[in-house]
């Protein structure tokens, strides 16, 4: 079980940096929150290279038609406001026509909509009263001026929370994309305490209420939702603080803040949760086996580095050098924070070019970073693991705790594998 | 305002980062919000390039609009001078900084750096990627190339190849190569693997090698005028186009234009019985203008296809492009438009699609084989072998690049005679691809009886029936033609107004469309 440190990093300083970023924008998010809500498209209003954004971060994943797409802005829209609500409005009519399919639209605002100041809450309005109530039409940011990656699907899930019906009943609500397999295993441990009025949020199709209230409770399984968290406050919600899913401690620590709202006895937790954790711990000694004794160096990318970091130090024996991230909240962070001993720097924002210079200086065994700086680290001989798969992947839970460390471990052991090749 | 699902072009500011990233001693300070930096992992990823490209982004952010953008651009335009002491910067803004007007170039200017700044101003709402290479390397030249003297011995610059261009790499050592065995030697390459200083003495160069107009017939034509530089027209692609490539260059040299082909293998290969099974194969060709119009060459006139479709997605190749298609008897297809080319290869059905990546992905749904030939590129396109496209080799590489996806042809003749073997499973795909060829669900139902409740309807994929006999008979096809010929009677069927599929049906069917 975890002990919060009573050396943590919790009022440790924080390094603010504001340079170069080399951070994707907040429409990235696109790419898993179409796979998880069904029923939705996310059509951006943006430029060509919002468009090549999407593609290059959804890298070969190509379909036949997938349920986002760009609306292009061209000269003609730039000239005059009007217009552009008009095309916007014939846009969205051919797309609704051709995919009947399609039971939610998010309107989703990039740098040139936002600079330009289309007003995409106001189409969203408009075009709701034409399409109500086969379609849902919301709106919310992706652009690269007010959001980082992860940041995307905060955006995304408060927009949805003003228009949740409200609910006077006592009820969990879990807040966080999750793949369709790890959500249904929390969903059981869940049950299996006897916690049965549980929603999540995003549900996969409109068809799933979720509802909010006074004496809702609710639990955030990704640490970038801070304005979800607002957002939910605002209905009158009660978040639950702890320590992320990550892991066999963290997953124990998580479900164990829930177990105590609602008064599930210390019995029948261990019950539920003793034989998943066993399995999650001997799968973990497997793959840390590599990671122990060895020292990380995160660069800021999903904001989820922090919680990373707690799993790999507490879990996995590693140290950490230096834990970047876009962003800290420490609402919904602090838990984590509280776990790991002082020691590391703990940066927010970014100069690329200055912790460039830092990770080269410190050497670290391990840097996760994103795709652009990954191969010329390694070029540098440095090993690396791209963040980008750890917010693709299922990592949440008992069940992938084995798979997250594993994550961590293979550019090690490849590390290691090519270079007995090479000495040979 | 133009809904895009997928593009075949990046914005212009990845054309302009495609040739610094081509390029050492230059510095790309581009006035861009953070999420733009993802263009970097285009290079680190895809072309696996052990170095960031020379770029470094202003990453401004909302709160800073209005207030200090433009000091960010200055402070980031001297840290980037102060820590890569480039020999030029190029500067520019991506879409979203062309809206808040920041003029980077003016400030830049401003700034009293004792370095060539470049401005860029690449219009992110009109034009795209190869523009944007294209203006970027034609703003390097102009800027930099003056008139030198010549080299004492011939010798020519090779135009146009870039970071991230279709097998650009090995097409540069293929065509020294060739040139060299004519007797010419290379003054520069550009812009990929050169140095502002190397673009300084461009004019040294007795003329100039445009290998693709794409990314760089604008520096060409500037050279000609201002430089005194001939180009040459003929993209080298393909036996022939190679052949009139070196005939081209002996007109501007004097030199003679036979070189060695004794590698060269395409023609006998071609020749060879095993490809007869090539012969009038349906090819549909589609990508960037060059490439999809020496694409059209080489099927027709050295593999023996037949080109029923021909398009490229850049507008600005669409005359070209245009006119061979009418010399072939097609119309072409000028269009970035994705479902768009989707939808003309369904309606042409071909047996073979010449494309992009897109086009890849098209043929895989639709289950046909498709070989890549164009840009927009995929960590495919970036072999670790080998593979030029351009020259002899090129013409050996195309060979088996083209033949790959097929079915060889003494194969496709076993696969005849041992179709009814119950141990033989013809599901299994070309014996040299691992997994399976993919499957076409079926897109009708079998029934053994037609229940008499079905009306005759137009909806040819609610009411159009195989019968049992029809389908089994179906089954005895090769798999590799079978969704064709399901296709054409279903086709066929509709025309003449059946809606039961008999086994007379598809015989007819077969008769109809036989060649
Ligand atoms: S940073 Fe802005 S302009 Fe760039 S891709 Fe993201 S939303 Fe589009």
């Amino acid at each position: 079980m975890l002990e919060p440190n009573p050396t943590s990093c919790s009022n440790a300083p924080i390094l603010k940096e504001r340079g170069q970023r080399e951070v994707f924008c907040g429409l990235t998010s696109i790419i898993w929150l179409h796979r998880k809500m069904q029923d939705a498209f996310f059509l951006v209003v943006g430029s060509r290279t919002c468009a090549h954004l999407l593609q290059s971060a959804a890298g070969v994943m190509i379909f036949a038609e997938p349920r986002f797409g760009t609306a292009i802005l061209e000269e003609t829209d730039l000239a005059g406001l009007a217009d552009a609500q008009q095309e916007l409005d014939r846009e969205v009519e051919r797309l609704l026509s051709r995919r009947p399919d399609i039971r939610q639209l998010f309107l989703v605002g990039s740098c040139p909509s936002e600079v330009i100041k289309l007003d995409l809450a106001k189409a969203a309005q408009r075009l709701s009263k034409i399409y109500a109530p086969s379609v849902r039409v919301l709106n919310f940011t992706g652009s690269g001026i007010e959001t980082t990656f992860t940041q995307g699907e905060d955006e995304c899930l408060s927009s949805m929370v003003p228009s949740l019906n409200e609910s006077p009943d006592k009820q969990l609500l879990v807040v966080g994309a999750l793949p369709d397999v790890v959500e249904d295993q929390m969903r059981n441990l869940l049950a299996a305490m006897g916690i049965d009025s549980v929603s999540v949020l995003p549900a996969s199709s409109v068809k799933q209420e979720v509802t909010v209230g006074k004496k809702t409770v609710f639990a955030a399984t990704q640490p970038f939702l801070g304005e979800t968290h607002s957002a939910l406050e605002r209905r009158g919600a009660r978040h639950l603080p702890a320590p992320f899913p990550f892991g066999a401690d963290g997953t124990t620590a998580w479900l164990k803040v829930i177990a105590d709202e609602f008064s599930v006895s210390d019995a029948r937790f261990e019950q539920v949760v003793s034989a998943p954790c066993a399995r999650a711990k001997k799968a973990i000694a497997q793959a840390s086996k590599v990671l122990d004794g060895k020292s990380v160096f995160f660069f800021p990318d999903s904001q989820l580095e922090i919680p990373l970091a707690r799993f790999l130090i507490t879990e996995c024996g590693m140290s950490a050098i230096e834990i970047g991230a876009p962003f800290i909240h420490k609402g919904l962070v602090g838990p984590d924070l509280g776990l790991i001993p002082e020691g590391p720097v703990l940066s927010e924002g970014q100069d690329v070019d200055l912790q460039l210079d830092r990770v080269l200086k410190a050497r670290p065994d391990l840097t996760v970073c994103g795709l652009g700086l990954a191969n010329p680290l390694e070029a540098k001989g440095l090993t690396t693991k791209w963040a980008i798969e750890l917010v693709f992947t299922p990592v949440h839970f008992y069940e992938q705790a084995g798979d997250l460390a594993g994550l961590f471990s293979r550019p090690l052991r490849r590390r290691a594998v090519l270079s007995r090749e090479a000495a040979e | 305002m133009k809904l895009t699902v997928w593009t075949y072009e990046g914005p212009p500011h990845v054309g302009a980062m495609r040739v610094a990233t081509g390029m050492t001693g230059l510095h790309y300070v581009l006035h861009a919000p953070q999420g733009d930096t993802y263009a970097d992992l285009l290079f680190t990823m895809i072309e696996r390039r052990n170095h960031r490209p020379p770029v470094t982004y202003t990453t401004f952010q909302a709160r800073d609009l209005g207030s200090d953008t433009a000091n960010l651009f200055k402070s980031a335009c001297q840290d980037a001078y102060d820590r890569f002491k480039p020999e030029a910067i190029l500067v520019g803004a991506s879409c979203t900084a062309e809206l808040i007007q920041d003029d980077p170039g003016g400030m830049a200017e401003n700034m009293g750096l004792d370095v060539p700044v470049i401005a860029l101003e690449l219009p992110s709402y009109q034009r795209k990627e190869n523009y944007g290479a294209d203006e970027t390397f034609f703003q390097l030249v102009r800027a930099l190339a003056r008139p030198v003297e010549k080299t004492p011995q011939i010798s020519c610059n090779l135009i146009g190849p870039t970071a991230l261009g279709f097998r650009h790499r090995d097409d540069i050592d293929e065509l020294s190569g060739l040139l060299s065995d004519m007797g010419i030697s290379v003054n520069v390459v550009a812009p990929m693997g050169s140095t502002p200083s190397d673009i300084k003495r461009l004019g040294a160069a007795h003329f100039n090698v445009l290998m693709y107009p794409e990314t760089g017939e604008t520096a060409a034509r500037w050279m000609e005028r201002d430089l005194g530089l001939p180009f040459t027209k003929v993209v080298p692609i393909g036996v022939g186009a190679t052949r009139d490539f070196l005939n081209e260059v002996s007109q501007i040299t004097g030199l003679s234009p036979f070189v060695d082909d004794s590698r060269l293998r395409l023609p006998w290969y071609s020749a060879s019985v095993d490809s007869t099974y090539l012969t009038g194969k349906r090819v549909f060709i589609f990508g960037d203008g060059t490439h999809a119009i020496t694409a059209a060459r080489i099927a027709r006139d050295e593999m023996g296809f037949e080109v029923v479709g021909i398009g490229c997605y850049n507008r600005e190749m669409a005359r070209p492009v245009r006119a061979l298609a009418k010399s072939f008897g097609l119309d072409a297809l000028i269009t970035d438009d994705y479902l768009e080319v989707e939808r003309c290869i369904e309606d042409l059905s071909p047996e073979m699609i010449l494309g992009t990546q897109m086009e890849r992905h098209i043929g895989k749904r639709l289950g046909i084989p498709c070989a890549v030939i164009s840009a927009p590129v995929h960590v495919q396109d970036f072999p670790s072998r080998y593979s030029p496209q351009m020259g002899f080799e090129g013409a050996n590489v195309i060979f088996d690049t083209w033949v790959h996806p097929l079915v060889m042809g003494l194969e496709e003749h076993l696969l005849h005679m041992f179709r009814d073997d119950f141990e033989f499973n013809d599901e299994a795909g070309p014996s040299h691809h691992g997994g399976h060829a993919a499957q076409r669900a079926p897109s009708v139902k079998t029934m053994d009886i037609v229940p008499a409740e079905i009306k005759e309807t137009k909806d040819v994929s609610l009411e159009m029936v195989w019968l049992t006999d029809a389908e089994k008979e179906l089954k005895k096809i090769p798999f590799f033609v079978r969704g064709k010929a399901r296709r054409n009677t279903e086709t066929y069927a509709l025309a003449q107004g059946v809606y039961k599929i008999s086994v007379d049906t598809l015989y007819e069917a077969k008769a109809h469309y036989a060649r």
